[in-house]
């Protein structure tokens, strides 16, 4: 039912993830200027933003370290893209590994260390303490997401994603596996330090691991944190949404209308959840989280086992 | 003709990684360094066809290393590499040792008759390493992850600060506990 793309797939994905990207940016905007009161111009505010971000000098810090937090502003974008290599749109998809979901789990966890990376070369404080406020944040979000990608995989009995799309058939996952649903979004808002889990970029930090962020590097920050919004709001379509199966419409266009719907509920949801610190989150996602992630997983097993 | 570039790349960037891990001055370089070699070496196992294996190594070292870059931080005596210091220790002894372990590994290669098998490589590696696991080695792999539970509960309680009479006062009989950090749940 997915099929592989040739070559050309790959370069097709880059220009369908920056369209979400400006769609979702452009969603965002026109939040922040209704919640601010006024209306004009907010449509083409991202790009009013990029245009000055590319033109704009960089700044450095004293002795900072270049090579990583450039390195680590390009791998954040480097990965947003590589983890949606294995996302079918509709048929289409760009690589149809058999273990394409943990491919999707490792191009995320590149995030990790690249957020740390950005804040630690910056050679600045705020910088600093926002790194290490995400390396703690990730520590809370990883395992419940591992399990909820687990939970996902067993379903299907295997970790490509093509056959976990083709066992949504019937019944998508979502119905019977919400708690693994909701558990997957909380970290995709996670993973892309974004809503409720900004901290690490917070205004209480200055910026955070962005503070001292300018120009093309900052560009590059914001275009791989949005990327990573998009790729995994992306990715609970085939996980979740049973992939581009819908009536009437084309199968591609629904992957993008049920991906459209994902990405502008995790957009809305930044304007109305006040942030939650890391630590309260740890306690949270160790002690509910995991112990309900897996009892899905168990549930989940016990059926698969029994039909 | 491209397996053979590939592989050529990752032997030799996972080798010029893995020695500027002891060049660089920095740690947080250096554990990145370190982290790179291990990607590249992630790519030679990806050549053997080993899909599963090759991602999951890529994906546990990226996690290990973010936490070992706090650990090097932490413990290093400079860690931002803005002061002269080096990584090498014991150059001589560490030479020979590095020296005889290099020279009885290589020595290995060659004079092991290696099994050859003419049957089929499995369809599906991941399968067939799932059975293995799930299979023939399940006891090998329940004493060992018993055993790796236990050594992380032992460390934490021989490290952690503060038990549960500082939590729950010497009568353990505290509504809630007592925290420098309060938690997400309230309790």
């Amino acid at each position: 039912m997915v099929e592989q793309l040739p070559f050309w797939g790959g370069l097709v994905l880059p220009l369908v993830l920056v369209l979400l990207v400006a769609a979702a940016a452009a969603w965002d905007s026109v939040l922040a200027s209704q919640a601010a009161g006024s209306r004009n111009g907010a449509l083409i505010e991202p790009f009013r933003a990029v245009a000055g971000l590319l033109v704009q000098q960089r700044r450095r810090t004293l002795a900072a370290d270049l090579l990583l937090s450039r390195g680590g502003a390009l791998a954040l974008v480097v990965a947003g893209f590589l983890a949606s290599l294995v996302t079918p749109l509709g048929r289409w998809v760009v690589a149809d590994f058999s273990i394409g979901i943990v491919w999707f789990n490792a191009m995320e966890a590149v995030a990790w260390a690249a957020v740390w990376l950005v804040g630690w070369g910056a050679n600045s404080a705020f910088g600093l303490i926002g790194g290490y406020r995400f390396v703690a944040q990730g520590l809370a979000y990883e395992l419940p997401h591992m399990f909820a990608l687990i939970t996902a995989a067993l379903g299907a009995e295997s970790l490509r994603v093509a056959d976990v799309v083709a066992a949504q058939d019937e019944l998508w996952f979502v119905v019977w596996m919400p708690v693994a649903f909701v558990v997957y979004l909380l970290s995709v808002l996670a993973m892309a330090f974004w809503g409720p889990f900004d901290q690490a970029v917070g205004p209480d930090l200055a910026g955070g691991a962005s503070a001292e962020l300018s120009g093309v590097d900052r560009l590059l920050f914001e275009a791989g944190r949005w990327l990573l919004l998009v790729s995994g709001a992306a990715f609970a379509v085939p996980l979740f949404l049973g992939g581009g199966a819908g009536p009437l419409l084309p199968d591609w266009l629904w992957s993008l209308v049920k991906t459209a719907a994902v990405l502008a509920v995790l957009v809305w949801i930044r304007r109305r959840v006040p942030t939650v610190r890391m630590e309260r989150y740890q306690e949270i996602a160790w002690i509910v989280l995991i112990p309900l992630t897996l009892v899905q997983a168990l549930v989940v097993s016990l059926v698969v086992l029994a039909r | 003709m491209w397996a053979h570039i590939a592989f050529w790349v990752c032997a030799v960037g996972s080798v010029v990684t893995g020695v500027a891990v002891f060049r660089v001055d920095s740690m947080a370089r250096a554990t990145f360094a370190l982290l790179a070699s291990f990607v590249f070496a992630a790519g030679t196992v990806l050549l053997l066809n080993l899909a599963y294996l090759g991602v999951l190594v890529i994906l546990m070292m990226i996690m290990e290393m973010v936490v070992m870059v706090v650990f090097m931080i932490m413990y290093m005596m400079n860690p931002a590499g803005l002061m002269p210091m080096t990584m090498v220790h014991n150059q001589k002894g560490s030479l020979a040792i590095a020296g005889a372990v290099f020279a009885a590994l290589a020595a290995g290669i060659f004079l092991i008759p290696w099994p050859t098998s003419g049957e089929p490589r499995p369809e599906d590696t991941t399968r067939a390493l799932g059975e293995a696991l799930m299979g023939s080695k399940m006891l090998v792999m329940m004493v060992l992850g018993l055993c790796l539970f236990a050594t992380m509960v032992a460390t934490v309680v021989l490290a952690a600060h503060r038990g549960r009479y500082d939590r729950y006062g010497d009568r353990l009989d505290a509504k809630r506990p007592h925290d420098p950090v309060r938690g997400g749940l309230n309790r």
